[in-house]
């Protein structure tokens, strides 16, 4: 089951893979199903920049379930550069040097081992630019 | 000496290595109370959420910024390394998708100890020069692991390097020829289902590292009618920071051709990047005209060496990715506590 849900989710999850409004050029991330009232081509897979500033961000110092091995860790909302916010776990980076509107860039990273008979989960996280 | 029937080249390469690095006199505190000398000075270490797959990925996306093809022009994704997260479960298919260069693409993972990267280089050149791709994803990267307190665990480090072959008229260094070096030598193994590899003692260093490279880089040498003094930069596998300089010496090759691409006193053993990522710094300072020659080694034992030339091309391109330096630079050191913790090191009761 658990492998199926992480199967699904990994071209959005591996590289940021958005879609786009083939008439109003809207962008939106995830990925979503055609609404009903839509016509199913007017959105396109679009690949995002991966480049954003952070909009917001906290620190989770009680972990859930299979991230206990990270430790304390960030996770921040993220105003990428074609509009959309997503939310994502900050990497390579200390909480101190923080700040709202820092620029930050996607790197595709582990978010989680389900065990020693389990699937490796790999996706989306953010870290600050590499200048 | 193997040249592929089209002239091939490097059309884009990329580099990365984890920012973290543990000191080696932080090693040699734990084992030896800070009493031994030490092979190199830092190595990388990957931090908990990282391993061969995420770093292949970074490297992979670098070299295709910097050759500028999207990424379902490739025709192979072709990762070599000691250190697939998984051992049944190609690296490759999840790289694949990651760059968005499926479905339509070979992927495979590559073995040969620490020259896994550049078989797949080599191949990558057969699959280019022959015809059937126009371009090819060639990787070194690993996660090395060293047994607690053995010499291994002062150099086995982490990082990667990706190159694209493609046709050598869009290349930003053509590789000329290469040469592969093989025989049964039992220096360096690691058993299926072992967590950690061990030295067939007396065969390290002489009959292994030094007369696999010492064969397949004087050969190459000789087929090609040319000496050390003809190449701007050499760059050997590097598994720590004396016998690359010694092998160098021995070939006849400077110590100034060799320094730019010495990178293991700062990070250690890369294993299959180590020679790939030493040749990426060297890419990122040439000037076209400038010639390099690389040799790779992985125990077992071979070597595999190449001569290159590097085209006008690069000084563009260099520009579109993180250089090998801004990678070097990032470094926060960390102690031996959170290296055993992250490197799954400790036995939870």
């Amino acid at each position: 089951m658990k492998i199926a849900r992480h199967w699904r989710d990994r071209v959005p999850r591996y590289r940021l893979e958005g879609q786009r409004h083939r008439h109003t050029g809207e962008v939106r991330f995830p990925p979503q199903p055609p609404a009903l009232d839509e016509d199913p081509n007017d959105w396109e897979p679009y690949q995002l920049s991966g480049r954003g500033e952070i909009y917001s961000f906290s620190v989770l110092r009680q972990t859930p379930e299979g991230f206990a091995s990270f430790g304390v860790y960030p996770v921040a909302l993220v105003r990428l550069e074609e509009g959309p916010l997503v939310t994502a776990q900050l990497t390579d980076c200390d909480e101190s040097e923080l700040t709202i509107g820092m620029p930050v860039e996607m790197v595709t990273r582990r978010l989680m081992d389900t065990g020693e008979d389990g699937v490796l989960v790999y996706g989306y996280k953010f870290r600050p630019r590499l200048s | 000496m193997m040249k592929p029937q089209q002239p091939v080249g490097i059309i884009g390469y990329g580099t990365y290595i984890p920012r973290y690095r543990i000191a080696a006199r932080e090693i040699a505190r734990i084992w030896t109370d800070g009493q031994s000398g030490t092979p190199v000075e830092a190595k990388s270490v990957p931090g908990p959420d990282e391993d061969t797959i995420t770093m292949s990925i970074e490297a992979a996306r670098n070299a295709l910024a910097r050759a500028s093809i999207p990424a379902s022009a490739l025709g192979a994704v072709w990762i070599g390394s000691e250190s697939h997260p998984y051992s049944v479960k190609p690296s490759g298919t999840v790289v694949a998708d990651a760059l968005g260069a499926g479905p339509w693409v070979s992927a495979a993972d590559w073995e040969f100890a620490c020259k896994a990267g550049s078989e797949a280089l080599t191949a990558a050149m057969a699959l280019v020069g022959s015809g059937m791709q126009r371009y090819a994803l060639a990787i070194g990267a690993d996660t090395a692991q060293g047994r607690p307190g053995d010499a291994l665990e002062y150099t086995a480090s982490a990082g990667a390097a990706a190159l694209i072959v493609g046709p050598a008229e869009e290349a930003l260094a053509t590789v000329d020829a290469t040469i592969s070096y093989v025989t049964d030598t039992p220096d360096f193994y690691r058993r299926a289902d072992r967590p950690y590899p061990v030295h067939g003692n007396r065969f390290t260093g002489e009959p292994a590292y030094f007369h696999q490279i010492q064969s397949a880089a004087g050969e190459l040498l000789r087929q090609l009618g040319r000496t050390a003094a003809d190449f701007t930069y050499a760059v050997f596998h590097q598994p720590n920071a004396k016998f690359p300089q010694a092998v160098a010496k021995r070939l006849g090759f400077t110590d100034r051709q060799v320094a730019p691409g010495l990178l293991s006193p700062q990070i250690g053993n890369t294993y299959s990047g180590a020679a790939l990522i030493g040749l990426c710094a060297i890419l990122d300072i040439a000037q076209p005209g400038d010639t390099i020659f690389m040799t790779t080694y992985g125990s077992g034992a071979g070597s595999d060496a190449y001569a290159l030339t590097v085209t006008e091309a690069v000084l563009e391109r260099r520009e579109r990715a993180p250089l090998t330096a801004t990678y070097l630079k990032r470094a926060v050191m960390i102690d031996y506590a959170i290296y055993a913790k992250w490197r799954g090191k400790l036995v939870m009761g």
